[in-house]
Order: structure tokens, then sequence, then C-alpha cells
């Protein structure tokens, strides 16, 4: 990580800023100044003083995903000089500040690059397979209304706070960008890993870890081959000891899956 | 004049809502899959709402404008969730919870709903519970909990600092689960731009494509909004940047009264700001209070010092002087003004003199690092990269922000709005919270309403829908409502002006706090009411929205929705203006005790004031709803 500056005074930097009008025209990196820069701003706030001066000359802004701005949506999504999320650890794009470069810094801003995040426009990309992804197996099945007091199921802390080191995953992405094989197993790993250590998430431990593997396969993700660029960049330091434990589950269930007896009922009960 | 009918049940209040669920009517199995529900949002409210709905077998299409339904600014919620399961055995109850979250909202809330809300919020916990939520927990292995503001029990249930974050990604694991057994149509980056109104009743809605541009009519058998606040109209607030009123707001155009909308809440424990480039003020956890104690110095001649060289006796831990019994943990609307007042008395710290410290060295000593790191980390971290400074070492400086809206569209207690048809949930509506909300409420309220009130209510409103009724989508209804909303986009596209869209927002913002903001008074809002109008023709005629809107445009989304603050914000003012006392987050300085108290005036204003559209350029119509205290006294509220 780069020193931070501790002066207060602005600066200018270039920023080369992949630009890309639609999904299947070609994009192209072009320079932009920026001028007058405080090094309190936020990288986005840099690219909206950026933006608000096209819009002045009448071109059309640098669009760009973001949303909450303090680090908790995974809606903001750039890759700053070939890192995801940018220079700091820990922290996705919004809580990157501009105390991090210096006067006459070139920076290069491009979207994450994934086949699986196809390029809408600019920096902004669709990233609606880790939808599919939950949606084959995120989840653990509790009717709205079933559910018994919540004190009834003790919970070990040790569990439960692994569990949560899990599940602050904020879905951004990084980890796949930063992937030269552009594997989502980080991703997986954090929801598997999240309901698969919680006494509540056992009933549906193996069919949810085949089921989302499946999905993170045919969704064109690559596979893990233990680089952790993934855990490197992940703004919530998800570590990726809980790909292993992916890795796990996935065989035990493959395993088991070949040997369970199956009830008559599986064919249609009374 | 619309009719304002709030439906409370007869008898006794802690039997309201279970007689109402034994008498209401029902749909039933076979006819649910018959009936299609439009649930517009995904936060909260609107996850929660979508994925039970569609468990009980209605067809539900839900739309929200972010690529993921994850994404909602339910997420950012810090602190934590409250519930009256008296866990720690010191003497909570549903009675206890309800009644400080009436008092807390200084008794501009219903009764009834507030109770109802106390009731469910033990279930919702078990809810979270059973779906994975991985709440903190002690060494047993049973459910810890935290003290928020306005209470003097421990009921709030937390995960770590991102209690929201993990219950929006419960019901949103509920929700993907529906999605992926086809009994949740999902539409991301789909942004509601208009309600459609068929016989008097909601039927459907008019949505814009962000991605391509491409909009489309919807219909249905009943709409839900879940759209959240519209704290945004300030331009700088906790909210994320693309949190929206349009939603409420064009269904306000279209009819639905807009209750209360003065009721805004500044939150005191905010990051300050630090330059005009500031797009969004960040949050530091009510949750902090618990062990970090708040001071300015005694003397102004200290604010520009460097804190440590103040000593313990020149120091002010002003909340815990003036509310002894509440002290640090006193409600926000209360914290928030006490900061206010310090600064006004110069006494105000950092570079701007707009902030006040929260100082962990206390807690540090007592329990060392580790163990306020191990509660508070994620919220340090926070402050470190926004702020550089490191909070362990040097106290915090906070300063009050605008955090949540009370106000929203007037609803009945099936949470139905004066148009039959149109539900609204959470933030979106007014009904619990009164003139101020106490902390780690609205995440109870936004369950509350999504899981455990609107799959009862709903029924009752569908069972005289006969399946199948739904207009189809090509009516006189639904193309002019489209219309409107091409109409506009094409006015800001071909508008030939100069400023971009920021513009306008930070000068309304700046205008809606200096006017409307912590403090009210007569003449200000008066000058407000000029100056708003004044900005949005200027607004109108020199806006500038580059590029078309045939694809994704993202200064013409902004566009659209500043161009509604503008009105919005004209409302809320006014809304201001007319409410001649103070109570909870409205505080005018006109009506105050002499310790700078609320004085509210029960007997002109006991009431809730929903707004009713007159069409453009036509002052709105106030309509009243009386609010009956049949079980509380509606008392001075006190923390002292």
């Amino acid at each position: 990580m780069v020193a931070e500056q501790t002066s207060k005074k602005p600066f200018s930097v270039t920023l080369r800023v992949w630009r890309q009008a639609g999904p299947t025209v070609p994009g192209k990196f072009v320079d932009y100044p920026a001028t007058n820069i405080s090094p309190d701003m936020s990288f986005l706030e840099m690219l909206d003083v950026v933006n608000d001066e096209l819009t002045k000359k009448g071109e059309e802004p640098i669009a760009i995903a973001h949303d909450c701005r303090e680090g908790i949506c995974g809606t903001c999504s750039c890759t700053i000089n070939g890192k995801p999320h940018g220079p700091g650890k820990g922290v996705a794009t919004c809580q990157t500040y501009m105390r991090s470069y210096r006067e006459g810094d070139l920076i290069l801003v491009e979207p994450f690059r994934a086949r699986a995040f196809p390029v809408i426009k600019d920096l902004v990309t669709d990233r609606k397979a880790f939808d599919k992804i939950q949606q084959a197996g995120g989840f653990i099945s509790v009717r709205t209304g079933a559910a018994p007091d919540a004190n009834s199921i003790p919970v070990p802390k040790e569990d439960a706070d692994l569990a949560m080191d899990a599940a602050s995953c904020i879905g951004c992405g990084a980890c796949v960008a930063a992937c030269k094989n552009a594997s989502a197993m980080l991703f997986v790993a954090a929801k598997v890993s999240q309901l698969g250590l919680l006494p509540q998430g056992q009933p549906e431990r193996d069919k949810r870890v085949l089921a989302m593997v499946q999905t993170m396969d045919d969704a064109g993700f690559g596979n893990c081959t233990n680089q952790y660029e993934c855990s490197a960049v992940c703004p919530k330091l998800i570590s990726h000891d809980f790909i292993a434990r992916l890795n796990r589950d996935y065989m035990a269930a493959l395993f088991k899956a070949r040997f369970r007896p199956t009830s008559n009922a599986a064919a249609g009960g009374a | 004049m619309a009719k304002l009918d709030s439906k409370v049940p007869s008898g006794p209040l802690a039997d309201k809502w279970q007689k109402h669920k034994t008498e209401i009517k029902l749909v039933n199995p076979a006819n649910k899959r018959k009936y299609e529900v439009i649930v517009v949002g995904a936060g909260l409210a609107g996850s929660s709402a979508a994925a039970t709905l569609a468990e009980l077998g209605y067809k539900v299409k839900n739309f929200v404008f972010h690529d993921s339904p994850r994404r909602a600014h339910s997420i950012a919620a810090q602190g934590g969730i409250n519930a009256a399961k008296n866990y720690q055995n010191d003497g909570d109850s549903v009675h206890r919870l309800f009644y400080d979250t009436l008092k807390g909202g200084d008794y501009r809330a219903r009764e009834a709903n507030v109770h109802r809300l106390a009731e469910v919020s033990v279930n919702i916990i078990d809810q979270c519970a059973a779906q994975g939520v991985p709440f903190a927990r002690e060494y047993g292995g049973l459910l810890a909990n935290r003290s928020f503001g306005g209470a003097q029990v421990s009921r709030t249930f937390y995960a770590r600092g991102q209690t929201g974050q993990q219950l929006l990604l419960g019901a949103y694991s509920a929700l993907s689960r529906m999605i992926g057994q086809g009994g949740v149509e999902m539409h991301n980056n789909s942004e509601m731009l208009d309600l459609v109104v068929v016989d008097g009743h909601a039927k459907g809605i008019i949505v814009r494509d962000l991605n391509t541009g491409v909009i489309s009519r919807h219909s249905a058998d009943a709409v839900i909004l879940a759209t959240g606040g519209y704290g945004n109209v300030f331009n700088l607030s906790t909210y994320a940047r693309q949190s929206n009123a349009t939603a409420i707001w064009r269904a306000y155009k279209r009819g639905a009264c807009l209750a209360n909308p003065c009721y805004t809440q500044i939150h005191p424990t905010c990051i300050p700001v630090s330059g005009d480039y500031q797009s969004k003020l960040t949050l530091m956890s009510e949750s902090l209070r618990n062990d970090g104690r708040i001071w300015v110095p005694k003397k102004k001649e200290d604010a520009k010092k460097d804190p440590a060289s103040i000593p313990e006796a020149d120091r002010d831990y002003y909340l815990e002087r003036i509310y002894p019994s509440f002290g640090n943990l006193a409600p926000r609307d209360v914290s928030s003004r006490a900061a206010m007042r310090m600064c006004d008395e110069g006494r105000g710290v950092g570079e701007t003199g707009l902030g006040v410290y929260l100082d962990f060295a206390d807690v540090i000593k007592r329990l060392g690092e580790p163990v306020v790191r191990e509660r508070y980390g994620n919220l340090f971290d926070i402050y470190h990269e926004i702020t550089a400074e490191n909070a362990y070492k040097t106290p915090m400086r906070i300063f009050p922000a605008v955090h949540y809206t009370m106000g929203g569209l007037w609803v009945d207690y099936n949470l139905m709005s004066n148009i039959p048809g149109l539900f609204v949930l959470g933030e979106a509506n007014f009904s619990d919270h009164g003139a101020n909300r106490l902390g780690a409420s609205a995440l109870m309220q936004g369950l509350a309403d999504g899981y455990f009130v609107i799959p009862y209510t709903i029924g009752n409103y569908l069972a005289d829908q006969k399946p199948g009724s739904r207009p189809k989508t090509d009516g006189m209804e639904f193309k002019q409502a489209e219309e409107n909303v091409s109409s506009m986009s094409q006015r800001l596209l071909a508008n030939k002006g100069k400023e971009p869209v920021s513009h306008f927002h930070k000068r309304l913002g700046k205008i809606m706090w200096d006017h409307c903001g912590m403090a009210r008074n007569k003449a200000g809002l008066e000058a407000a009411l000029q100056k708003i109008p004044a900005l949005r023709e200027e607004f109108w005629a020199n806006v500038k929205v580059p590029g078309s809107g045939d694809t994704l445009n993202q200064s013409l989304e902004q566009a659209g929705r500043v161009a509604d603050y503008m009105e919005l914000g004209e409302l809320l003012c006014r809304d201001a203006l007319t409410r001649d006392e103070s109570c909870g987050g409205h505080f005018r300085e006109e009506y105050q005790h002499p310790d700078g108290e609320c004085k509210r005036d029960d007997e002109k204003f006991g009431h809730v004031a929903a707004w009713e559209y007159q069409g453009e350029g036509k002052t709105p119509l106030r309509n009243t709803e009386p609010l009956n205290y049949e079980f509380t006294k509606m008392s001075v509220r006190s923390y002292k």
C-alpha cells in the first residue's frame, strides 16, 4: 500500500479511464485531467468532479456503479491501477481516498473484468451471475413464521463469529476480477461456509454446496488454482481458508450423494 | 378531500392485532396464485414482503433500481434491531418496547401500530436466526444484546456493526429462494417512474430499465411500495447516493397522501463534513454511545486545542450533565440538538467548529483496546479511512446529519394508503415512529411490515378483488402514465442548460439544511418557500443532461430524482411551517421549553397531517387524522 500523504494541499492527476458505450461495442482508454483535487476527497468524489466538468462541456460523463459510498453495498467496482478497489487493504473503491495519490500520478481506471461480468457501459458491469448462484442454494429454507424461538438453538460463539466473518461478503466481485481464472470460489465459499457453520444450515448443507458450485460453473467462472489474489483484494478481508472449507464440503457432498440411500418418499408421498 | 380512516380495530390495545388477524378476510390457497402483486424496492421491507407473499403462493413481481436486491440501503444499517425478547431478564416486555417507541416518537404515532410493531418484534429475531443471520452471541451460545438510545433495557440484537447487512442478506436469501423457485419474478435495474391508478385502485406501475432505457408497463392486483425514505432531499445525508423519493413522490402525484413530511431525523453521530465536494455523510453507529462519552470543552478558547491537552476538569460531558438518567444514550433528536447548541455556543471542535468529541479513552482504560476493537472495530476502521485519524488514540469528531425520514405515504392499520390497492411498507410509510425514531427500530419496522404484517393485511384487500380482474396494460391509464414518464425524460434530455444535476441538488440541499434542518423557524421556512420554487425554475431552465434515453444514463436518472426533490422539498417546508409546535425531529425554535426541549401542542397538533396533491402549481390540501390516545397519556417527554 502506498504511503498516504498528510498534506491538505490540492493537487492534480491524470485519469486513464475505460470508455465503452455499450455491451456490444469495443471500448478504449481515454485520458482525463483531474485538477484541484483535495487529498480528503474520496476516489468517487474525485470522479464526481471530473464528471461534472465533462457534463458542462457537453460530453457524456463516465458511467460508474456506486451507491452507499461506505463500503457495504458492494455496488462500486473499479479496478484501479490494476488492482480491484484500488491501493487500500480491506476497502472498497468508495473507501479509497485521494490521499493515497500524488501530484502528477497517472491513474488507470477499468471495470472489473471477467467473462461472467460483461461490461454494460464504461465502468459498469453486469454481475447478475452472483444472484443466480445465491438463488441456486444460498439460503436456509425457512418459511416466514415457521421459526422456533431464536434461543432454542444455541450456537457456539466461535462458530457464530466465524460464520459472521464469512457473511460479511458484500458481493462486489473483486475476488473474481483479481483472479487470473476469474473464479468465484471465494464468493461461493463465503456463503457455503456461513450457512454450513451454523446448526440451522445443516439439513441443506450437501444440497446447497452442490447446487451453488454447479451454478457457478455454468455461469462461466473459472476454477481455483490457489493463488489467493481473491482474499488479497477482498474489501472485507474474507479469508481463503473458507475455500478449503468449500472444497471439503463439496467433496463430502459428492461422496454422500453417491452412497446415500434414497427414500421412497422422494418419488411422491401421500 | 381524501378519506383517512385509520381502520384501527376496536378492543384492548394488546388484543387488537390478534383480533384483527382472526377477523380479516383470507384468500384461499388455490386462489392466491391467481393474484399478481407488484413489490417495488428490495430493502428489508420489500424483500421480506416479496419473499413471504411468494411463499404464500401469490405471484410476485419485484422491481428494484439496483443491479441486485442485495444492494438496497438497508444494508448499511449498523447498530442493531430491537425486540422485546427480554433475554437479559432486565425487565423488558412488549409493553415497554411499545411505550419506549411511542414516547421516543414524541407521541405522534398511532398507538395500535406501535403496539403491533412491539408484538411482532420477537418473531423477527426468531425468523432471522433461523435464516442463518449470524447474530452476536455469548459464550454459552445464546444471543447477545446491547443498549440503544431512548431505552433503559438491553434489547438490541446485532451482528457486529453490520446488522442491517446481515438482516438484509437474510431477507435476500429468502427472496433468492423464491426467485429460484419461480415464485418471484425479479426485475433488477428497473426504476418505477409512475403509478397507474385504474377506477380509483392502484393496478400497475411504469418502469424504466436503467440499462437499456426501455420503458414498460406492468399491471397487478395490488402494488406495494417499499422504496425507503426521502432524506436525500437534503443532498448530504447518510443515505446511499441513489436512494430517492421518486416512487413515493409519483404516487403522491397520483393521489396518495404524504403524511408528516417534516418529521426528519438528524442522527447525532456522523463524521463531520470536510469540503464542498462531499457526496455523503458517514454514520458512526449509535451503539458507540454505549461506551463512548460525548464532550466539548467547557471554554470556547479550548475548542481548537488538541483534545489530549484539555484536562478532565475543563471538559463538559454535556449529555451526562443535562440528561443524567439517559446520559450518552439520550434519543437522537435530543442528542443532535444538544450538539448543535454546543456548537452555537462556540464550543464546537474541529476545523469548522461543527463537531463534538466522542471519546473512548475511559472504556479502553476499563476494558482494554482488544475488547473495544471486537465491539466496534469496523467503525473505528471506517473512521480512520475517512479522517485518517486513529480513534483508539484520539477522540472521534462527530456531528449530526440527516439520517432517516419518519414521514412518508399515509397508510391505515393495514398499511394501505388512501388509494385502495396501494400498500406502503418500511421507511416509505409514515406509520410507526411518530416524530422521532429510536435507534434500532428501523430494521424492526421494515421486517415487521414485510414478514408479519402485509402477508395478513393484503389478503383482506385481495379477497374483494375478483381473481383475474386486473386490467390489461393497453388501457388508457397505462398509456397516459407511460406518456407522462417518457415526456419527462425527453424534456430533461432536450434541455439546453449548462449546469450538471449535482449543481442544483447541492443548492437545494443547502436551502433545506439551512432553513428546514435541525431547527426551523417561521421566517426561515417562509424564505425557503420563496427560494425553492425559484431554484426549481432555474433547474428546468438550466439543467444539462447529456447522452440519450436509450442506454444507461446516470445523469438522466439523477435529473428525474432531483426534479422530484425540488417539489418534495417545498412540501416538507410547508408542512414544517404549518406545524406550529415542536415535536421529535421537528424542532421549531418558537416552540421550546426554557431548557431548549420540544414544546408540543397536543390540542392543536395532536394529529397526522396528510398532504393531498391538487395539481401542478396548486397548494396541496392538508388533511388530518386525529391521534386518539386511548391507553397512554400524551405526556412531556423527559430523559432527565
